[in-house]
């Protein structure tokens, strides 16, 4: 005669860790960038197709993760934080990864070359959204610890200036996308004007990664401030 | 009268045998609602929440169970309204004691979340109300009882969202938690045993024969709660801090010093549900054997005696023994979202609760009252997340136990009555 204790029921799974299990799926299909535009830039196309595979695959990891979240959220719980905004936050995490799986897509479909003159710069650019995603996911593992204190005091202000960091971060990753716009812009008319077109389309697909992550980190700080 | 006597033997055999089928239903179930959050939260493992609930429910209705099994033996249904026909009360409670145990056993196998202390009144009211007559039941202290159920958890949870905010305030949100956690911890292990002491010592007592003046309680109370600090400190001393456990969990280290404190909080928990939970399965024999044993003279001033007492806490400890470590397991397991220092706010939140409830002779249900702690401490933005259904599931269960406990209880109570005369 076991019978289910109501204070067992109680705890409803927390979308704390599938939260944190999520975008660590997402950064992981980040971090790949990485890699796919060394490859790139070494012209190594059977190693982009590979790695293109890879990321969508992580992609759709990242998606399963995504609808699990999802289901197990019904409306009748009790959380810290409201339960619209961990699914807004979590379909923003999710864009990341999209993102990612689409400017790869399309690199790899249309075997892209990188012209030598922005090569440098493009690599910068790549590991400053890559960081992007790295902050971001850093302040959502700080979840559980905001949890602990109950969103409240010292670790609020820790959280607040991790958020500050991928702000500085974005505007990095920013100022990096200016740059290599303008040199490619310096150098388009001796280029094929259809590459060029999806060159600056890259460019800014890349740079969205930090543009989605910065609106992540934004959200956190919504829920801080109740 | 006659009956009374002729049958003393059987119907004292009945009360005991039924009494010990219901102390093992709660030993079975209610304990591990008790234990859950001790073991949920990873401070004890199943083994030893077995051992402590074991040693301490039986404490706990030994030492303190006495005024809530006065209330169960004679608060509810007026005695002195039976004159020439005390055996109507005997069968009433033997019915009442079946009729509560019998809805027990029915409810686990359906998987309701039905409280024992629900099933035993709504018995007691039910045959009181429709065998005796209306008049027999004290109505006044019925709704004293049935406003308790509500109040309980109530005030559970705001004691244990005090005791978070004071954990948040003092510890958590500190530059070094763990120094101020080392420092403050004995305090509350001493506010534990002081608080459980002095409900046992002012109002539990009496029971077993031993009086003393308020204030030789005071200091009693105090000595034990400081015997109580000073083990605690010792067992901090002795628990290994790595600075690798904080990195994944900054709070790590810190919620090992609140795993000590919750092995206290479990202690009291157990004492107090021993305390209030014990009178539901012992109320109604006690109250069997003092009519039996006198000869159908209502006594109206008799403490229970003590191997009744005893008979109950065996009985709990024999249920857990035989099943209760399986649902504890069961409860522990499920529970993965509670860090100590919650589930000592939580649990010590219920605990005095409860134990101040034994000591005012109140019977109220241990699980709600824990329910409105945990809430309490989720109120606080202190827990992932909490499931609201049980909310729905408490009431759905209030609704239905009572009804279903009295209908039983007359039931039987007319079985008996006809069996007998």
């Amino acid at each position: 005669m076991v019978r289910r204790s109501p204070i067992t029921n109680m705890f409803a799974g927390s979308p704390v860790r599938p939260l944190q299990g999520h975008i660590s799926k997402v950064h992981e299909c980040v971090k790949k960038l990485e890699p796919f535009f060394t490859a790139v830039l070494a012209k190594d196309y059977e190693q982009v197709a590979i790695l293109e595979r890879e990321i969508h695959r992580l992609e759709v990891e990242a998606d399963d993760l995504k609808h699990e979240l999802r289901l197990h959220l019904p409306n009748s719980l009790f959380m810290p934080m409201p339960r619209e905004r961990i699914l807004d936050i979590v379909t923003h995490q999710d864009q990341i990864a999209n993102k990612v799986k689409e400017v790869t897509g399309v690199v790899n479909a249309r075997k892209i070359q990188i012209p030598d003159e922005i090569a440098e710069l493009m690599m910068q650019f790549v590991l400053v959204n890559i960081s992007a995603s790295r902050q971001a996911k850093k302040i959502v593992n700080e979840l559980d610890e905001l949890i602990e204190v109950g969103f409240r005091g010292r670790e609020v202000s820790t959280v607040e200036e991790m958020i500050d960091d991928l702000d500085n971060i974005e505007y990095e990753a920013d100022k990096t996308g200016q740059q290599i716009n303008n040199a490619l812009f310096s150098i388009e008319k001796s280029l094929d004007p259809i590459e060029v077109m999806f060159l600056y389309r890259t460019i800014q697909g890349v740079g969205d990664v930090a543009d989605i992550a910065q609106r992540v980190g934004a959200r956190l700080e919504l829920l801080l401030a109740r | 009268m006659e009956i009374l006597v002729a049958n003393s033997t059987l119907l004292i055999g009945m009360a005991v045998v039924f009494g010990l089928f219901m102390a093992w239903g709660i030993g079975a179930n209610d304990v591990a609602n008790a234990m859950g959050t001790s073991v949920g939260s990873k401070a004890l493992t199943f083994k030893q929440a077995v051992i402590i609930a074991g040693i301490f429910e039986l404490a706990g209705a030994v030492l303190a169970g006495g005024e809530v099994t006065k209330t169960i033996r004679k608060g509810i249904v007026d005695v002195s309204s039976l004159g020439d026909t005390p055996e109507l009360l005997v069968y009433g409670m033997l019915a009442s004691l079946l009729a509560a145990g019998i809805w027990l056993l029915i409810a686990s196998r359906q998987g309701w979340p039905v409280s024992t202390t629900h099933s035993i009144v709504g018995a007691i009211v039910g045959f009181g109300a429709v065998g005796i007559g209306m008049d027999a039941v004290h109505w006044d202290k019925v709704g004293t009882i049935a406003m308790s159920w509500v109040t309980s958890p109530l005030i559970a949870g705001v004691i244990a969202f005090a005791l978070f905010r004071s954990i948040q305030k003092l510890v958590i949100d500190t530059d070094d938690p763990l120094a101020k956690a080392k420092k403050y911890v004995p305090y509350y292990i001493f506010l534990v045993g002081f608080i459980i002491a002095m409900v046992t010592l002012l109002k539990g007592l009496k029971h077993v024969g031993v009086k003393m003046p308020f204030e030789e309680n005071l200091i009693y109370a105090a000595i034990i709660g400081i015997i109580m600090a000073g083990i605690g400190t010792l067992m901090i001393k002795r628990l290994k801090f790595t600075a690798k456990a904080d990195k994944k969990f900054h709070y790590a280290n810190m919620e090992k010093i609140f795993g000590v404190l919750m092995i206290f909080t479990a202690i009291a928990m157990a004492f107090a549900h021993g305390s209030n939970d014990v009178a539901n399965a012992i109320g109604p024999v006690a109250a069997v054997v003092s009519i039996v044993d006198s000869a159908g003279e209502i006594v109206a001033k008799s403490a229970t005696p003590v191997w009744i007492l005893l008979l109950g806490g065996f009985g709990i400890v024999f249920g857990l023994i035989t099943y209760g470590h399986k649902v504890i397991a069961t409860v522990g397991s499920g529970i993965t979202e509670l860090t100590p220092s919650r589930g000592f706010a939580a649990t010590l939140g219920a605990a005095t609760t409860v134990v101040v409830a034994s000591g005012t002779g109140l019977p109220i249900s241990t699980t709600h009252t824990l329910v409105g702690a945990v809430l309490g401490v989720g109120l606080a933005r202190g827990i992932g997340a909490l499931n609201m259904g049980v909310i729905q599931t408490i009431f759905l269960s209030w609704i239905v136990t009572l009804p279903a406990g009295a209908i039983l209880s007359i039931l039987f109570f007319f079985f008996f009555k006809g069996a007998f005369s």
